[in-house]
This record gives C-alpha cells, sequence and structure tokens, in this order.
C-alpha cells in the first residue's frame, strides 16, 4: 500500500452530515397531502387550546332567551336545546376528544412498546405466553371487547382513557416485537451486546431509535382512531358523559329526530370537526409513514 | 511449561437448533476445536463459507453461548462466567464484523458509536470519552470532521475503519477481526489489512483473523488454522505451511490460489464435489467426501490432529504415507 491510495480513499469528502431526523424530515416537506393535514390540523389545535381568551360564552354557560338558536352573530355556531353555546361546546369537546385520544395513544404505546419489547427479550417461553394474549385480545370482536370494558370502566375522562388505551396496544406491541426481533441479529446490536450493553441500553439506545418510524404512524393512526372511539363510546352513554361536552356525546344530540331534522348545526358542527381532524390526522400519518420508510433511507 | 496462552480454547463445540419443537435436523457448525493464541501474535481462522469461523469468534467472545467446551481468556474461563461478570469483561475483548454496512448503526452518528462501548463500560468522564473516541479515530487515520457525521455518508473501507475505531476505543487486548476485508474492493483490502497489521503490532494486541482467503492470511498471521465443516484439518506456523502443507485439503486450498508459487503449480489439484451439509456431516474424517487420497479406513475413525512437525499439526490419517508431495491418488 502506498501513502497516495490510502489518501485518495480518505479524502473523497463526505456529503453534508444528514441525520436520521433531517432525512425524514426533508421527504415528509415534500408529501403535498401530508402538509395539507398538517395546515388543517394546527388551526384546530390552536382554536382548541386557546377559545377561552377569544369567546365570550363557557360551554356549559345557558342562554335561555336563546335556545335552538341558528348561527347567527352572536352564537356563530348556534345554540342547544337549553341555550348552551354550540361554538364553546365545540371547542371544549375538542379538547376533551383530543386530549382523550392523545393520553390513550401515550398510554397504549407505553404498553405496546414494553410488551413487545418483553416478548422479544425474555425468551421462548415468555414470548409465546404474551403472543398468545396479545393474539386473543386482536381476536375478540373490539366493540364487544369495548362495551364490556367500558361499563365494568364506567363514564368520565379517566376511564374513557382506559378503555381505549387496553383495546388498541396490542397492534403495536406485534409490530414491536417483530422489529426488536430483527433487530436482536443485526451486527450494530451485537457489537453493543460485545461491548457489554445491559438489556435496558439495548432496549433503549437501539431497540426504542429503530422503532420510532413503527411509533410514529401508529401514533397517528391511533389518535384518529381513539377519536373515532371516544365519539363512538360517549354516543352510545359510554365515554364522556353530560353536560361535560365531547364531540361523540355532542353527536348524541342527534338521536332525536326534531333536532337531527330541524337544528342540523347541532349535530352538523362536531360531525364536521370530527372528520376534518380524522381526515387531517391521516393524512399527516401517511407523510410520516413516508417520511419514516427505513426503505427510503437505503438511497 | 512456557507462559500460558492468552486466549485458549477447548474442545469447543456448537450445534444449532435440534431442540425445542423444530424439526429441523441438528447442525453442527463447530466441533470439538481447541487451539491456543500467545499473548501479541495473530492466529488465523481459514476455511470455506459455512466451516464455521464466525460461530468460532462469536463463541470466543460468548457472543453466543458454546453447546460445550471452554474458552479461557488470561487464565479466566469466560464460558463458566455470569453475565454480570461477563460485561464487565468485555471491554478486553472485541469483535470486527465482516458487514461493514449492517454493523454500525444508521441511527447514531460516528462520534456516539465511538463512545458508545466506553459509555456502557462507565469509562472516565464524558470528555475523556470523547478524547478516547477521537483518539481511535485518528488511529484509523479518518479526519477529525468525521465525528459528527453518521455512517451512510462514508464508504465501505471508512466504514471498515470505523468498525476498527470502535473495537480500538475500548482498548482491548484480543481481537476477533471476522474476515474485516472480504465484503471490500480488493483495491482497499490491502489498505485494512496493513491498517489492522500496524495497529495490532503497534499495540501488542492478541488477533484472531478469520478469513476464507489464505492469501490476506498469510501476510498478517503467525499461526493458521484451516478449518473444514467445523473441524481443524490442520495447524502451522504460517510460512511452514505455505511451504510445507500436510493436509489434503489444505493442499487443494493452496493449489487454488491463482498465482501459484513456481514449482507448486505441477501438483494443482482441483476440489470437486460439494461441501457436504453441516447437519449430516460425513463419518470419520469429513474431507473424505472430496479428498483426493480418501481409502475406506477415512470412514472409520475421526482422524486425531497429530504433529508432523513442529508445532504443525495435520488431522488426516495417512499424514505419513502421503508425506511426500508426489503422493498419488490411492
Ligand atoms: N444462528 C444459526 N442458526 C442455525 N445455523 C447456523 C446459525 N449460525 C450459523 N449456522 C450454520 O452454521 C454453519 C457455520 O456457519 P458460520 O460459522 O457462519 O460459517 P462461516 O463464518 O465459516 O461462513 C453454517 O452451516 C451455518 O448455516
Ligand atoms: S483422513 Fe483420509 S479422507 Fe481425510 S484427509 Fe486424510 S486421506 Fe483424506
Ligand atoms: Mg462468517
Amino acid at each position: 500500500m502506498t501513502a497516495a491510495s490510502t489518501s485518495t480513499e480518505i479524502a473523497t469528502p463526505p456529503a453534508r452530515a444528514r441525520g436520521p431526523w433531517v432525512r425524514a424530515w426533508s421527504r415528509f416537506r415534500a408529501n403535498g397531502a401530508a402538509l395539507t393535514g398538517l395546515a388543517i390540523l394546527i388551526p384546530i389545535l390552536v382554536a382548541v387550546a386557546t377559545y377561552p381568551l377569544w369567546w365570550t360564552f363557557g360551554p356549559n354557560d345557558i342562554d335561555l332567551k336563546a335556545m335552538n338558536q341558528g348561527p347567527g352573530p352572536s352564537h356563530w355556531f348556534g345554540t342547544d336545546g337549553v341555550g348552551r353555546d354550540i361554538l364553546a361546546r365545540l371547542l371544549q369537546g375538542g379538547r376533551i376528544s383530543l386530549t382523550v385520544a392523545f393520553v390513550s395513544v401515550v398510554v397504549s404505546i407505553v404498553i405496546g412498546f414494553l410488551v413487545g419489547a418483553i416478548a422479544s427479550f425474555g425468551g421462548k417461553v415468555v414470548d409465546n405466553g404474551i403472543m398468545r394474549l396479545v393474539d386473543l385480545a386482536m381476536t375478540l370482536p373490539p366493540v364487544i371487547f369495548l362495551l364490556v370494558l367500558a361499563s365494568i370502566a364506567g363514564t368520565g375522562i379517566v376511564p374513557t382513557i382506559v378503555v381505549i388505551s387496553l383495546l388498541s396496544w396490542p397492534v403495536l406491541s406485534r409490530m414491536v416485537r417483530a422489529r426488536l426481533l430483527e433487530l436482536r441479529e443485526r451486527d450494530f446490536v451485537v457489537a453493543s451486546r460485545g461491548m457489554g450493553a445491559s438489556m435496558w441500553h439495548l432496549l433503549f439506545r437501539h431497540g426504542l431509535p429503530n422503532c420510532i418510524d413503527i411509533i410514529v404512524v401508529y401514533a397517528t393512526l391511533q389518535i384518529a382512531n381513539a377519536i373515532l372511539l371516544e365519539a363512538g363510546l360517549s354516543f352510545l352513554g359510554l365515554g364522556i358523559a353530560p353536560p361535560q361536552a365531547s364531540w361523540g356525546n355532542m353527536l348524541n344530540a342527534a338521536r332525536s329526530t326534531v333536532v337531527m331534522e330541524q337544528y342540523i348545526w347541532q349535530w352538523m358542527f362536531p360531525g364536521g370537526a370530527l372528520v376534518l381532524t380524522v381526515l387531517a390526522i391521516n393524512f399527516l400519518g401517511d407523510g410520516l409513514r413516508d417520511a419514516f420508510d427505513p426503505r427510503s433511507d437505503l438511497n | 511449561m512456557t507462559e500460558q496462552p492468552f486466549l485458549s480454547v477447548s474442545n469447543l463445540t456448537k450445534h444449532f437448533g435440534g431442540s425445542g419443537f423444530s424439526r429441523a435436523p441438528v447442525v453442527r457448525a463447530v466441533e470439538d476445536v481447541s487451539f491456543d493464541v500467545p499473548r501479541g501474535k495473530v492466529v488465523g481462522l481459514v476455511g470455506e463459507s459455512g466451516s464455521g469461523k464466525t460461530t468460532i469468534g462469536r463463541s470466543v467472545l460468548r457472543l453466543i453461548d458454546p453447546t460445550s467446551g471452554t474458552v479461557r481468556l488470561d487464565g479466566v474461563d469466560l464460558t463458566a462466567m455470569s453475565a454480570r461478570d461477563l460485561r464487565r469483561q468485555r471491554a478486553k475483548m472485541q469483535y470486527i464484523f465482516q458487514d461493514p454496512f449492517a454493523s454500525l448503526s444508521p441511527r447514531m452518528t460516528i462520534g456516539q458509536i465511538l463512545m458508545e462501548g466506553l459509555g456502557i463500560q462507565g469509562t472516565g468522564t464524558r470528555r475523556d470519552r470523547e478524547d478516547r473516541a477521537r483518539a481511535a479515530l485518528k488511529a484509523v487515520e479518518l479526519p477529525a470532521d468525521a465525528f459528527d457525521r453518521y455512517a451512510h455518508e462514508f464508504s465501505g473501507g471508512q466504514r471498515q475503519r470505523i468498525g476498527i475505531a470502535r473495537a480500538l476505543a475500548l482498548e482491548p487486548q484480543l481481537i476477533v477481526a471476522d474476515e474485516p476485508v472480504s465484503a471490500l474492493d480488493v483495491s482497499i483490502q490491502a489498505q485494512i489489512v496493513n491498517l489492522l497489521r500496524d495497529l495490532q503490532t503497534r499495540l501488542g494486541l492478541t488477533m484472531l483473523f478469520i478469513s476464507h482467503d489464505l492469501a490476506v492470511v498469510e501476510y498478517i498471521c503467525d499461526t493458521v488454522i484451516v478449518l473444514y465443516l467445523g473441524r481443524i484439518m490442520e495447524i502451522a506456523p504460517a510460512a511452514e505451511l505455505y511451504a510445507n502443507p500436510r493436509h489434503p485439503y489444505t493442499r487443494a486450498l493452496l493449489s487454488a490460489i491463482p498465482e501459484p508459487v513456481p514449482g507448486r503449480a505441477s501438483r494443482r489439484q482441483i476440489l470437486t464435489g460439494d461441501i457436504p451439509s453441516p447437519s449430516n456431516p460425513p463419518s470419520g474424517c469429513v474431507f473424505r467426501t472430496r479428498c483426493p487420497h480418501a481409502i475406506d479406513a477415512c470412514a472409520q475413525v475421526v482422524p486425531p490432529l497429530e504433529a508432523v512437525g513442529r508445532d504443525h499439526r495435520s488431522a488426516c490419517i495417512r499424514n505419513h504415507e502421503l508425506e511426500t508431495a508426489e503422493a498419488v491418488p490411492a
């Protein structure tokens, strides 16, 4: 070997330092649908978070002179049967629905990741046991499972979060397990073991970062799912109980034919908010899935 | 009795599968392998693909648990060690991987990769760890600005240097290098082998150097072990092995090297037939299905490794008959 041959190889200037996050972001930015989703979602989140600062009515203020009033200059989105402002309830309901969805997704990610991790690192017997349990949870008809759980847990924010979380983690734990089983055999993980890494180190320094794509995609799709689940439960009277507002229990009003036909603003706005938010999140999720697709890192 | 060997492998055996519910047959990847590596020496492990080289290398570092046998490092039995104690021993022994792409995490910067082991072992302060990682980067002749880049920005040869730096950062005494150049461009292979050789001499490393290529091994190794189907066929000092190969398999391997040494060309033998499956190895001498000198007796007993010269052993029942190079096929 000559000195010249060494320097030719070394001198090849590596491209600009671009980490995995930077590359994911540049792919995301190129996705029109995902950006549209974001453009819809951000105003909704801002409105929901800040409404008490700029909207005069509270969600439970009763205006007896204005019952079942249509949209107008004072009540922009109209009022309901007891004279509560629909816009205020819509925004407060959004707070509840989105909080329930977000927290339940976080809880199900923690459960799903840990269960997947234990299954993949815990040896054959543990793995088999856990995976049969997951299979069972996944084959139970979700509606029945949900109704049974909900009737045990009761109504309110915390029980609703618990019910939705318990229903959703198995999907994630399966994906995490599959990913970690594959990862365990990869050379850079073997190298880490060879340097004395503990299980904890392997799981959180290699396992978790290499599951980020799965988790991000799961999170976005599952948030949309959780919003719909909450709406469904509340619609059936099992989720968020009135007088507390949620998009689901506002839709409940449409069960009356009079409301359905004559006071359409009472269910159209929460229905519209629900559909718009879920669609926007789904677009976002698709964009994130492409952005984090491990195959696109190869080129 | 001289100084005890730094690394001592005795009766190492590794079988894959065959337990539990799987009906797949047992793969006898490594069968009764014993050898020593003196401190500061380089021992080469040569064999065709599938002969069990990686399995031996990883068993030596207990990255996989051997089925039986013992591995002693500096007198300490690694195979009997608890997982906890073993983790602390790991700084002493490091592995260099064959595949420069799979062996570096795509989600970590080179700096993070080089400091990972030091962090795990709890070496010094963060500052010390960074200094040591930067020193390792320098030792493998990579530019300092590589520290904050990601592995995908580097070529195969550069990645292999990073892999070497990662192993060196822990200041190990034993290195197992598993075909460190076979995935690289031929033009770069020599650079990496030279680098390893320089580092080995400079740092006084003890090394197990794995390769399927006898030509690469000749240059870097003090002693060479020839492996076939998970068993040792021949062990000899490198120069002796090339000058005076005794086992029919080694002779066949050497004659397959493209530039034949003058005088050796006349005895050129080509290996015919396929390597038998390690899940169903031939009885007796595992090489007999392809050996040009095989006789009936070869199927009866597993030939023991017997001395055929100074530090030179060969596992063939016809060692002495075939002593002369002109031996004709039976
Ligand atoms: N994890 C494993 N499970 C089952 N068989 C294996 C495993 N690892 C290696 N083997 C088998 O063991 C034999 C030796 O493999 P290996 O040590 O990788 O050989 P080499 O490194 O010499 O190419 C091969 O037949 C291979 O298929
Ligand atoms: S023991 Fe027999 S088959 Fe094996 S190498 Fe010697 S001669 Fe060939
Ligand atoms: Mg190998």
